[in-house]
C-alpha cells in the first residue's frame, strides 16, 4: 500500500456541485469562477464547517479566463473563507478536478495542509473569444501611435476578413486533430460499431435519469437559482434525456466522418456548464473535528501515451498502476466510475483492459481484466449527464463515493481520459 | 486637568492635534473652545509659527460635533444665541488668523466639526471611508450654530449646502472632493504629511487660500452664483421643506431663513439670524424631544439588554432563518451585510429563491446608490445559502423562525429546527404577536427561546423588539440584543405577552380607528387626523400596508387577550371577511394599480363596512383624542405591567417601531408634556362615552392624583 509511512491517510468528506447544464442554457450566466463559487459555498455550508480550518483551496480549469489565470483564488476569496487561503489552479484537461484533488492528497499525505478544498469549474457558455492577429496588431500599433495620423493609419491597415474572430476549438495543438476525430479514429481502430455507441448512451441516459428520479444524483447539487429572475431553478442536470430512445439515437448523422463515422451528437459528452467541489481532510483531524468522511484515497496514477495515436487510452495505462499502488485488483472494486467523453472511448477502454496488449505496454503482464457492467457508472456518465471540463473529476469522485455509501460497499476505481494523450485513475475505500 | 490641544511647531509649521481626554470622540465643548481660544491667540502672535494644521488624535472621528449634554442645559433662548455667538466669532477669528490652516480630516466631521473645518484656510481630507461630513443639526430640531448656514453656501453653492443643511444627509470622501467641500483627497497614510506641505506652501504664499471649488458648468453660474437664480432655488426649497416638515419641524423652515438673510441683507446679518433661531430652537419642544430620543438611543447603544452583570453575547457567525418570506429574506438581507453566513430555509425550492431574489434586491439597491461596490455585491449574495431542508443548521448559532403566525406551525418549526441546532444555539421567533411562552411550549431548551420581532421592511426599519419570557437565560437575551445592535437596529428588550410592547400599543390605536370606522368616520378624515399629529401615515391607510389579514389576526388574539377594552371592531373583521389584505393583495380601504401604488379610497368599501356610504363628520380632534389616548394608555399598561423595562424604552419603541411622531418624544414624554392629570380627565371623558375602552391605567391614574410624571424634569438624559 502506497503510503508515506507517517500513516496518514487522504479523508474525502463531502462533495458538492452545481448541477450541469448545456452550454448556452440555465447557467450560461455564470462565469466559471462564480460556479465554483456557487458549490465551495453550498460545501462550506452543508458540512457546517469552521472556514478557519481551511488551509488552502485548489481549483482546476481547462478554458482559462483571460481576466482572471488563477480561478482557484478568486474562488477562495469567498467572504465565507478566510482571506489567508491560498489557493492555486491546476489544469490537466478533463482531469483537472482530478489534479486539484490529488495535489491537495499529496500535500495532506506530506503533512503540509490538514484541511483543503479541491475541485473545479468550466463555463464553455463563456468561452474567450480572441481577436484575430491582424485586428491585434493593429490595435497595438495604434495604441503605441503618437498623432492622430499615425492611429488612423494603424487602423486602416485593418482588413475584413482581419473581424472575423477566433473562438477556440477542442483540438490538439500537437496534431491538430480534434477530440471527436480522435474518438472516431479510436473507435475504428478498436472495431467500435455504431450501435454498440448508442446503446451505452442510451445507458447512460436512463441510469443517469433513475439516479435523478429518486435522488441520489440530485444530492450531489446545490440548487442554483438562475438569475436575473429567479423564478427558474435549476435542481438536475439538463442534459439527461430519460425519454430518448435506440431509434432516435440512431437517427443522428456522424459529425466528424460523415461517410463511415460512428460518433454522433448523442454518443458524445456535451459541451457543458457547471462547477464541482469536495472537502478533503487529513483523517486524524476529521475524526477530530467531528466528521465522518464519505471515504479516502487508496491510491492514485497518472499515465500519457502519444496524442496522434489513440488520444484516449491513457486511463488504460494509469489503471493498473493504479490498482498496484493499491494492492488491490479489479474484482475487488466494488464500483467503477469511468468519465464518457465519448460512447467509442469508455467502449476502447474497456477493450484495452482486457487485452495483453495493452497490459504490456503498461508494463504488467496480465490485463486488468473484464470490467463488470453491473458496477459500471451505475448512475450513468458524462454523455448524459455532461462534462464540464474541469469540474468533471469532482464530480466522479463525489458521485462514486456517495454511491458506495449508500450501498456500504468498500473500494471504488475511477478512470478519467483527458486531452493530451494522457489519462488517471484512482482507488477509494469507505473505511 | 489635562488639555485637549496639543500644539508640537516643526520648522514653522503648528501641528494642532485634538485629543479630548477620556472620551471616544471629539466634541467641541466650552473648555475645548476656550483652549481654541488661547491657541488662536498664540498663533496671532507667535511670529515663529508661519501655517497650522490641525488633525484629530481620535481613531475614526476627526470631530462629532457640539457638546450636546452642554445644550441640554441651557434654559433660555438668549443663552444659547449667546453661545451660537461664541461660536461663530471663534471661527471668526479662526477665517481671519494671520497664518493660515489647513485641516487634515480623517473620520467623521460632523456638526461643528464641519463648521471650523469650513473656516480653515485648506481641507484636505483621508479617503477613508469612516471619514464623513455632515450638519446633521436638524435631526436634533436645531441648526448649524457656528456660521454653518452661511459658510457652506459660499463654499459648496446653495444647492448642495442646502441639501446638507436641510436634511443633515452625509456626505462621502469622492463627493465631498467633487462639491468642494474639501480640496483634497489623499490616502490616510499621507494625510498629515501633505496637510503640512500644503501648510508650508501657504505660509510661504506659494498657494493662494482656498476658496472652496465651485463648479463653473451653465447650472451652477445660473442657480448658485446669481441672485435671481438663488430667488428660485431658495423659493423652491421653502416649498419643498414646508410640505415635507407639515408646520411640525420648525429648524429646517429656520436654516432656510438664516440662509435668505444671508444672501439678501448680507452676512453680518446672516450670521445675527443664525444664531436668533438657532437661541429660539435650542429651548423647543421639538429639539427637546428630539435630543432626549437621541440620549435614549445613545443610552440602549450601551445596554445590554439585562440587569449588569449582564453575561457576554454569545458570538453569531452562522444565522439560519426558517421562512424566506419578506421578513425573512430582509432578515437575511441584513445579516449578510453584517458578514453573518445565512442559511435561508423554506418548504419548497421556489419559496426560497423568491427568498434569495428578495435579499439579492436589497444588495441590488445599494449598488445602484453606489454604497457597496459590485464586488461586495457579488460576495453578499454568495453569503446566503438556500435549502429546504435542515441541511448546514448544525454550526448555526442563532437561528430566527420568521414563518406564517400560526402556533402549530411555529411548534412544528422549532421541534425540527431544536432538532438539527448545536445544543448551545439560540431560538428566536420573529413573531408580532404570539407570546413566546407559547410557542416555547414544545420547546426542550425554554432557557434558549427568545422572541426578536422585526419591523417591515427589515433593512430600512430601525427598531429591533427583544422578547424575554421568565425562563429566557440572560446569555440568550444579551447575544439577541448585541446581534440587533450589529445589524444596525436600536435594540428596547420586553417582556413577554400577547402583543408585546409594539403590536399591542399599535393593535390599540389601530382597534380605535375600526370603532371610528364603525360609527361612520371617513377614511380619509379619520387619516388625516393622525398625520396631523404627526404621524407618518393615517392608520387606515397603515392597516392596508400592514395587512388587513394580518391586522384581523392581531386584533382577535389581542381581543381575546385584554377583553373589553380590545374588544374588535366590527369594521376590520367585516374587511377582513370579504378577502381584502391590503396593499399586498391590491385591494384594501384603499385603491392599489398593478405595481402596488396607492390611489384614491376604494368607495365600494364603504359597503363592507356596518354605517354602509352614509359618512357621519366627526371632528379630526375627537378622532385624534381617541386615537392616541387609546395608544397611550396601552403604552402606560405596559409599563405598569412590567412588559416594559422603562418609560424610555416605551417612548424609542413607539417612535421608532410604530411611527409614534418623533417631535413629541413618544406616548410617556407626550403624558408628561400634557400632563397626567390632562390625559386622565379626556380619558374619563371618553370612558363616559365609550365604556370601558377608556379606562385608564391605574398607573396613569395615580400619577395624575400625586402629580408625578415618567422623566424628572424637562431636558434631562434619561
Amino acid at each position: 500500500m502506497p503510503t508515506p509511512g507517517n500513516g496518514r491517510r487522504v479523508a474525502i468528506v463531502a462533495g458538492v456541485r452545481t448541477p450541469f447544464a448545456r452550454a448556452g442554457t440555465q447557467l450560461r450566466s455564470f462565469s466559471a469562477i462564480e460556479l465554483g463559487k456557487l458549490a465551495v459555498a453550498e460545501l462550506i455550508q452543508r458540512t457546517n464547517l469552521d472556514t478557519k480550518e481551511v488551509q488552502a483551496l485548489v481549483f482546476g480549469t481547462v478554458v482559462p479566463d483571460v481576466q482572471a489565470p488563477n480561478i482557484a483564488r478568486e474562488v477562495s476569496l469567498l467572504p465565507l473563507l478566510p482571506k489567508g487561503v491560498q489557493a492555486v489552479t491546476v489544469s490537466r484537461a478533463c482531469a483537472s478536478a482530478n489534479q486539484a484533488i490529488t495535489d491537495v492528497a499529496d500535500q495532506i499525505l506530506l503533512g503540509h495542509l490538514d484541511v483543503a478544498i479541491a475541485g473545479g469549474a468550466e463555463s464553455l457558455s463563456n468561452v474567450p473569444v480572441l481577436h484575430s492577429r491582424g485586428f491585434s496588431d493593429a490595435l497595438l500599433a495604434a495604441s503605441r501611435a503618437r498623432s492622430f495620423g499615425q492611429r488612423a493609419k494603424a487602423l486602416s491597415r485593418i482588413r475584413p476578413r482581419d473581424f472575423v474572430p477566433i473562438t477556440p476549438a477542442i483540438a490538439e495543438p500537437s496534431t491538430g486533430e480534434s477530440m471527436g476525430e480522435s474518438a472516431e479514429k479510436m473507435a475504428k481502430i478498436n472495431a467500435i460499431g455504431r450501435e454498440e455507441q448508442d446503446q451505452l448512451a442510451l445507458r447512460s441516459h436512463r441510469l443517469a435519469a433513475a439516479g435523478t428520479a429518486d435522488g441520489r444524483l440530485t444530492a450531489e447539487i446545490v440548487p442554483v437559482f438562475v438569475p436575473p429572475a429567479y423564478e427558474e431553478v435549476a435542481t438536475s442536470d439538463n442534459g439527461i434525456r430519460d425519454n430518448t430512445s435506440l431509434e432516435q439515437l440512431a437517427a443522428l448523422k456522424p459529425v466528424f466522418d460523415r461517410k463511415y463515422g460512428t460518433v454522433t451528437a448523442g454518443n458524445a459528452s456535451p459541451l457543458t456548464d457547471g462547477g464541482a467541489a469536495v472537502l478533503l481532510m487529513s483523517e486524524a483531524r476529521a475524526k477530530a473535528l467531528g466528521y465522518e468522511p464519505l471515504g479516502y484515497i487508496r491510491s492514485y496514477a497518472y499515465a500519457a501515451l502519444d496524442p496522434g495515436e489513440q488520444l484516449l487510452m491513457a486511463p488504460v495505462l494509469a489503471a493498473p498502476v493504479a490498482l498496484q499502488r493499491a494492492g488491490l485488483t479489479l474484482p475487488d472494486m466494488d464500483l467503477v466510475e469511468m468519465h464518457e467523453a465519448f460512447a467509442a472511448q469508455v467502449l476502447s477502454n474497456l477493450k484495452g483492459l482486457e487485452s495483453r496488449e495493452w497490459a504490456e505496454r503498461a508494463g504488467f503482464s496480465k490485463p486488468v481484466g473484464e470490467v463488470d457492467r453491473a458496477r459500471l457508472n451505475v448512475m450513468g456518465g458524462s454523455i448524459a449527464i455532461g462534462h464540464p471540463f474541469g469540474a468533471t473529476g469532482a464530480r466522479i469522485t463525489t458521485t462514486l463515493l456517495n454511491e458506495l455509501r449508500r450501498r456500504d460497499q468498500q473500494f471504488g476505481l475511477m478512470t478519467v481520459c483527458a486531452a493530451g494523450g494522457m489519462g488517471f485513475a484512482m482507488v477509494v475505500e469507505r473505511t | 486637568m489635562s488639555a485637549a490641544l496639543s500644539v508640537a511647531v516643526r520648522d514653522g509649521v503648528a501641528i494642532v492635534t485634538l485629543d479630548l481626554p477620556g472620551q471616544s470622540v471629539n466634541t467641541l465643548g466650552r473648555t475645548v473652545r476656550e483652549e481654541f481660544a488661547r491657541l488662536f491667540d498664540r498663533l496671532e502672535r507667535d511670529s515663529t509659527v508661519r501655517a497650522a494644521v490641525l488633525a484629530s488624535a481620535k481613531p475614526d472621528v476627526f470631530i462629532a460635533g457640539a457638546d450636546i449634554e452642554e445644550l441640554s442645559g441651557i434654559r433660555l433662548p438668549s443663552e444659547a444665541e449667546q453661545l451660537s455667538r461664541g461660536g461663530q466669532e471663534l471661527l471668526a477669528q479662526l477665517e481671519a488668523l494671520r497664518v493660515p490652516v489647513v485641516a487634515a480630516i480623517h473620520g467623521a466631521c460632523l456638526g461643528g466639526g464641519l463648521e471650523a473645518v469650513l473656516a480653515c484656510h485648506h481641507r484636505v481630507a483621508s479617503d477613508h471611508p469612516r471619514t464623513v461630513f455632515a450638519l446633521p443639526e436638524v435631526q436634533l430640531g436645531l441648526i448649524p450654530g457656528a456660521g454653518g448656514t452661511q459658510r457652506l453656501p459660499r463654499i459648496i453653492g446653495l444647492r448642495n449646502a442646502l441639501d446638507m443643511i436641510l436634511t443633515g444627509r452625509t456626505v462621502r470622501g469622492r463627493r465631498a472632493l467633487g462639491m468642494g467641500l474639501v480640496d483634497e483627497l489623499v490616502h490616510p497614510a499621507i494625510l498629515l504629511e501633505v496637510a503640512e506641505r500644503r501648510a508650508r506652501e501657504l505660509g510661504a504664499g506659494t498657494r493662494p487660500r482656498s476658496r472652496g471649488r465651485r463648479r463653473k458648468d451653465a447650472a451652477s453660474l445660473a442657480l448658485d452664483e446669481n441672485p435671481l437664480g438663488r430667488m428660485v432655488v431658495l423659493r423652491q426649497a421653502r416649498e419643498r421643506t414646508e410640505a415635507r416638515t407639515r408646520g411640525q419641524y420648525p429648524a429646517p423652515l429656520a436654516a432656510l431663513d438664516a440662509i435668505t438673510t444671508g444672501y439678501s441683507e448680507g452676512e453680518e446679518r446672516g450670521y445675527a439670524s443664525e444664531a436668533h433661531h438657532f437661541g429660539d430652537l435650542v429651548v423647543s419642544e421639538v429639539s427637546r424631544e428630539l435630543v432626549f430620543l437621541f440620549f435614549a438611543t445613545q443610552a440602549l447603544k450601551k445596554d445590554p439588554g439585562v440587569a449588569e452583570p449582564a453575561p457576554d453575547p454569545l458570538p453569531v457567525n452562522k444565522l439560519a432563518v426558517i421562512g424566506a418570506g419578506f421578513m425573512g429574506s430582509g432578515i437575511a438581507a441584513v445579516a449578510a451585510q453584517q458578514d453573518t453566513l445565512v442559511r435561508l430555509k423554506d418548504t419548497d425550492l421556489l419559496r426560497v429563491g423568491r427568498g434569495l431574489k428578495a435579499a439579492r434586491d436589497v444588495f441590488e439597491e445599494r449598488l445602484r446608490k453606489r454604497r457597496i461596490t459590485r464586488g461586495r455585491f457579488d460576495d453578499l449574495v454568495t453569503m446566503v445559502g438556500g435549502t429546504t431542508e435542515y441541511s448546514g443548521f448544525g454550526n448555526v448559532d442563532l437561528a430566527i423562525e420568521a414563518v406564517f403566525e400560526d402556533v402549530a406551525l411555529k411548534h412544528t418549526v422549532l421541534r425540527e429546527t431544536e432538532a438539527v441546532l448545536p445544543s448551545d444555539a439560540i431560538y428566536a421567533s420573529n413573531t408580532s404577536t404570539i407570546p413566546i411562552a407559547t410557542i416555547a411550549e414544545v420547546s426542550r431548551r425554554p432557557e434558549q427561546v427568545l422572541g426578536m420581532h422585526f419591523f417591515s421592511p427589515v433593512p430600512k426599519m430601525p427598531l429591533l423588539e427583544v422578547i424575554a419570557t421568565a425562563r429566557t437565560s440572560p446569555t440568550a437575551v444579551t447575544t439577541a440584543v448585541a446581534y440587533g445592535k450589529r445589524l444596525g437596529k436600536t435594540v428596547i428588550v420586553v417582556n413577554d405577552g400577547p402583543g408585546f410592547y409594539t403590536t399591542r400599543t399599535l393593535a390599540a390605536y389601530m382597534n380605535e380607528a375600526g370603532h371610528l370606522l364603525d360609527e361612520g368616520a371617513s377614511i380619509e378624515a379619520l387619516d388625516a387626523a393622525l398625520v396631523e399629529f404627526g404621524f407618518p401615515v393615517g392608520p387606515v391607510t397603515l392597516l392596508d400596508e400592514v395587512g388587513i389579514d394580518v391586522a384581523g389576526k392581531v386584533a382577535v388574539v389581542l381581543g381575546d387577550a385584554f377583553g373589553a377594552r380590545m374588544a374588535p371592531s366590527r369594521s376590520l373583521a367585516r374587511v377582513v371577511a370579504a378577502g381584502r389584505t391590503g396593499r399586498k393583495g391590491r385591494l384594501g380601504f384603499y385603491k392599489y394599480d398593478a405595481k402596488g401604488k396607492k390611489g384614491n379610497v376604494d368607495p365600494s368599501i364603504y359597503d363592507l363596512l356596518p354605517s354602509g356610504a352614509q359618512r357621519t363628520e366627526l371632528p379630526a380632534e375627537d378622532m385624534r383624542r381617541r386615537l392616541v389616548l387609546a395608544m397611550v394608555n396601552e403604552a402606560v399598561h405596559c409599563l405598569e405591567t412590567g412588559i416594559l423595562r422603562s418609560a424610555r424604552d416605551g417612548d424609542v419603541g413607539a417612535v421608532f417601531g410604530i411611527g409614534f411622531p418623533p417631535f413629541r418624544g413618544g406616548p410617556f414624554r407626550w403624558v408628561d408634556s400634557v400632563g397626567a392629570a390632562q390625559v386622565v380627565e379626556r380619558m374619563d371623558e371618553l370612558n363616559g362615552r365609550f365604556p370601558p375602552r377608556f379606562q385608564p391605567a391605574p398607573m396613569l391614574v395615580e400619577m395624575a392624583r400625586a402629580g408625578r410624571r415618567f422623566y424628572p424634569e424637562r431636558g434631562r438624559a434619561p
